[in-house]
């Protein structure tokens, strides 16, 4: 598999779960701070799902 | 060594048809000096070769034209080592050449070889037929050397992309986190910081192919790759190790075949970024021809 969910940073805990790690954020700009913290360490991309929730992905 | 002459004359003619070759420009492939000493030294056994091969026949030492034609066969491998030594370089480039760029080098680096044999052999044949000449059997034998150098080397030219297609400047905008170039979604970038970048110093192309035949070339997956590789290693690319919302992306329009390329450039220059795109070299393995085909004459 060459793409994968490496974390996933959300404001709304109702709208995520499952088996990626999950990072929980106050406000917008946090979510995009520790967004990119974690895509920097891993040297992936950050992508918007449109509703509040980034995903970390490994292309 | 009644041969002595044409040996050495038809020697250094496919040896100096490699070195003519040999180019140094914006891809530094091969490397100077190691990569050229290689090639060089591959030119003059080449060149050898195709001197020998005349006077064994004259001589009526079949056995021996055998021998060397097996010997021109181990070229072969020349293609092998540069398709595994740019496979092993491959992890250290920001932007990947991909699989087919590779194959491309590699075929045209054993094709070379293969040109510097003729030039030899050519030059070797020409200087046993003026053998009485003197002196201007070296003259004739350095025209027809250098003639059939400059005509091989015309035809193995490729085409590039302004060949095949125009290339013209295009907007971009963002809708949400989604960059888009006309109607093609190119990238979903999700840092705020990311898209001021793009908004900032984003150049966007579109690649409009010129008929059916480049809209199939365009659609080969290792053409698009060698774009985005040969734009980034002729004007720069602005990234850094693991950013990868700032790869160059090259996309397809698949109602028109056009080609989308959004790249954010080191320097925001936008003649020379089209310039580079016109540049890139059409890939012997993406070319297409559907228009030689019924079918696809019907479908035209």
């Amino acid at each position: 598999m060459d793409k994968q969910i490496l974390a996933v940073c959300a404001m709304d805990k109702t709208k995520v779960g499952g088996g990626a790690p999950i990072f929980y954020a106050a406000d917008q700009d946090e979510l995009s701070e520790i967004a990119m913290m974690i895509s920097r360490v891993f040297g992936a991309a950050v992508h918007d799902l449109h509703n509040g929730v980034l995903i970390i992905v490994k292309h | 060594m009644k041969y002595l002459f044409t040996l050495i004359i038809a020697i250094l003619g496919g040896f100096l048809a490699r070195l003519y070759m040999l180019r140094r420009d914006y891809r530094q492939y091969p490397s100077y000096p190691q990569g050229w000493a290689i090639h060089l030294f591959l030119g003059f056994i080449g060149g050898s070769i195709g001197a020998i091969i005349v006077p064994a026949l004259l001589e009526g030492e079949y056995s021996a034209v055998s021998f060397l034609l097996l010997a021109a066969s181990q070229f072969r491998e020349v293609r092998n080592v540069e398709r595994q030594t740019l496979s092993a370089m491959e992890s250290t480039e920001m932007v990947k050449r991909g699989t087919a760029y590779i194959e491309g080098i590699a075929r045209v680096f054993e094709a070379r070889n293969y040109l510097a044999i003729w030039v030899a052999l050519s030059v070797a044949v020409t200087s046993e037929l003026l053998v009485g000449l003197g002196w201007w059997r070296t003259a004739v034998c350095g025209v027809v050397g250098v003639l059939l150098t400059v005509v091989l080397v015309r035809l193995m030219q490729g085409d590039k992309i302004s060949d095949i297609a125009t290339v013209e400047l295009t907007d971009f905008r963002f809708e949400g986190a989604l960059v888009v170039v006309g109607e093609t979604v190119m990238m979903n970038v999700g840092l705020p910081d990311a898209r001021k970048v793009y908004e900032e110093r984003g150049l966007a192309a579109i690649i409009r192919p010129n008929g059916p035949n480049a809209k199939a070339t365009l659609a080969n997956l290792g053409q698009m790759q060698a774009i985005a590789h040969d734009v980034s290693s002729m004007i720069g690319v602005y990234m850094d190790v693991g950013e990868q919302e700032f790869i160059p992306m090259v996309r397809r329009n698949p109602s028109v075949g056009s080609l989308h390329v959004l790249m954010v450039a080191s320097e925001k220059d936008e003649v020379a970024f089209l310039e580079a795109i016109r540049r890139v070299p059409v890939l012997e393995g993406a070319i297409r021809k559907p228009l030689t085909s019924a079918a696809g004459k019907l479908v035209d």
